[in-house]
């Protein structure tokens, strides 16, 4: 279980991010912003909580990690390179032709991915269902999710949203990447989603706001699970889209827009500066 | 067949914990003795195909074998895309069970008219698809789909459905039932019609036509080998299926059959004109109007026959 190592977690995270921007720079590929916002989100998951190992990826009573917002890949094929999964160099094949690095999360001959998502609404009804099972088992797995906001909008992610907490899947774990804006715009003014810690309470969830860049809060968060026993816990982690990159921050144009040339230069070393 | 399914089923889960039905809240008083005597391989979705299926495709990624139930399109188009996405991509055991095939609920309006799933579930990469034809090849499905590790979609009517075959069969995934031999047409059944089909088979008979029957309880893979050897032994093909024209067994069989060489014979699609019922009625009043009883069936084969005859 690597994270036991205690991986300097300011120092993946930063890897995560410049994977990201060389990922989809060279691809010419979207959905940086997104990619970015979950960067240390990630890193706190794989870094500090996530009980796996990378030579049995199969390993029957490993926690799962489901990228449901699938788009945001690149940072979830990044750490999962930095995790041992396979070899970084892999990572430059992202999007090429033939490459099993696909432009949403894709698990054929990718090892370490649970779950291909890209449509959304699709990892916490198969999270759920994960966690009931091991439940029923009495297996000690634990099953984190990750969502977008705009995510938030597909019904299916409130039907799983209503039945985990009946069952108790205390198991389960719900983080929303809540960087406020999607694909269109803003969310406030797509479909408003406030209050939505709120409205994770509400259906019975033992919710946690954070900040999601607060690297010692996401730490906190996740080596406290579950934060309620018999609850399913929900962690809504504000967030910046395109974290880390001054001029992609809060950007709705780099959710589509690829580092290219300069951009990606400039991009590299603001990452490489911060500390 | 809803009986002989959950008879089997629970036979077959008191033997294998990894079994689990998921329902979407319906099957009261089907499912109660399984729901009653195997609480922890029984979970209720509530009214949600979508996290119904979601989770079953995770419970499979866990080790179980999980079988979504509900009726007509529930399990199927209303969640079509966790069907495609989670269970058939990623090869998850999961068997997809839906009750009310066809006009089954034929009074219960066009939302509950189930003519179109065939088709759609038979174009998922991955998915077996099987239509049964009656309770002994229900159960026979049943014990099939368990067995076979992978996605299925098995498609039932209700209860209460004749018993078409009075001696034990052979059933196997992807091949065909031959109910009766006859020498001048095959008439090839899918789902719950197949009574309809051996009355119409026996119906032309009297008009001097005999006909083979098969049972084409599994649509996909489709027997190709019995398709073929029908078009060459008895020069006439026609499919019957209490479903769309578009897309379900009578395309599958018309898709082997142009794909031959040289089979140009008389074939004719007996089924449900790609449409919305305009009026509600019993499954036998839905079937009549369709032209799906035994006499209806056997006045399409003869009519089709007599054209070829006499030209």
């Amino acid at each position: 279980m690597t994270n036991e190592k205690q991986t300097n977690l300011s120092e993946l995270a930063k890897r995560i991010r410049q994977h990201c921007i060389r990922m989809t720079g060279k691809a010419n590929a979207s959905h940086i912003g997104g990619a970015l916002s979950a960067a240390d989100l990630l890193a706190g998951v794989y870094g500090r909580a996530l009980r796996y190992d990378p030579q049995r990826p199969d390993w029957p009573d490993r926690d799962r990690f489901i990228m449901s917002k699938g788009h945001a890949c690149s940072a979830l094929y990044a750490v999962l390179a930095e995790c041992g999964y396979f070899p970084a160099e892999r990572l430059e094949t992202f999007y090429q032709n033939g490459s099993p690095l696909a432009g949403h999360v894709m698990h054929k001959n990718v090892p370490g991915v649970e779950l291909s998502t890209g449509s959304l609404g699709h990892g916490l009804p198969v999270a759920t269902g994960m966690a009931i099972a091991a439940k029923r088992d009495g297996r000690p797995s634990r099953f984190f999710c990750l969502i977008s906001d705009g995510e938030c909008d597909e019904g299916s992610v409130w039907e799983a949203g209503l039945f985990a907490p009946h069952h108790k899947l205390d198991n389960l774990i719900v983080i929303v990447d809540y960087n406020k804006i999607q694909s269109l715009g803003a969310v406030k003014d797509v479909i408003d989603l406030d209050p939505l810690p709120d409205k994770w309470r509400a259906f019975g969830w033992a919710v946690r706001e954070l900040d999601g860049h607060d690297l010692p809060a996401i730490e906190a968060a996740v080596t406290q699970l579950p934060f309620e026993v018999g609850r399913p816990s929900c962690i809504v982690a504000h967030t910046v889209k395109g974290k880390g990159v001054s001029f992609m921050e809060n950007k709705l144009l780099w959710h589509y827009r690829a580092p290219l040339g300069d951009d990606m230069a400039k991009a590299l070393a603001e990452l490489e500066q911060a500390k | 067949m809803r009986t002989a399914f959950i008879k089997e089923l629970f036979e077959l889960a008191k033997q294998d914990e990894r079994i689990v039905l998921v329902v979407g809240d319906l099957g009261f008083g089907v499912v109660t003795p399984f729901m009653e005597q195997l609480p922890r391989q029984f979970l209720n979705a509530g009214v949600a195909e979508q996290n119904m299926t979601g989770m079953a495709a995770g419970m499979a990624l866990c080790g179980k074998i999980a079988l979504t139930y509900s009726i007509a399109n529930f399990p199927t188009l209303r969640c079509l895309e966790q069907v495609r996405n989670d269970v058939c991509y990623h090869n998850a055991n999961v068997k997809v069970v839906s009750v009310g095939g066809g006009f089954t609920y034929g009074a219960m309006g066009a939302t509950h008219h189930a003519l179109e799933d065939l088709a759609v579930m038979r174009a998922l990469p991955g998915l077996v698809v099987l239509a049964p034809g009656d309770p002994v090849e229900a159960r026979a499905a049943t014990r099939a789909i368990i067995a076979y590790r992978g996605p299925c979609y098995l498609r039932l009517g209700k209860a209460g459905e004749p018993v078409v075959h009075h001696s034990p069969i052979d059933f196997e995934l992807g091949k065909a039932i031959q109910i009766r031999e006859g020498k001048d047409a095959t008439l090839i059944s899918t789902g719950g019609i197949l009574q309809n089909v051996v009355r119409a088979a026996e119906r032309l008979i009297k008009e001097g036509i005999e006909t083979r029957v098969l049972s084409m309880h599994t649509l996909k893979p489709l027997d190709e080998v019995a398709v073929l050897a029908a078009a060459r032994e008895t020069g006439a093909i026609f499919t019957i299926e209490e479903h769309s024209v578009i897309g379900g067994l009578g395309s599958a069989v018309a898709e082997v059959l142009a794909e031959s060489d040289g089979t140009k014979l008389p074939f004719k699609r007996i089924g449900v004109p790609s449409g919305f019922s305009p009026h509600i009625g019993s499954q036998e009043y839905m079937q009549d109007c369709h032209g799906l009883t035994d006499a209806g069936i056997a006045r399409s084969v003869a009519s089709v026959l007599r054209t070829v005859t006499s030209s």
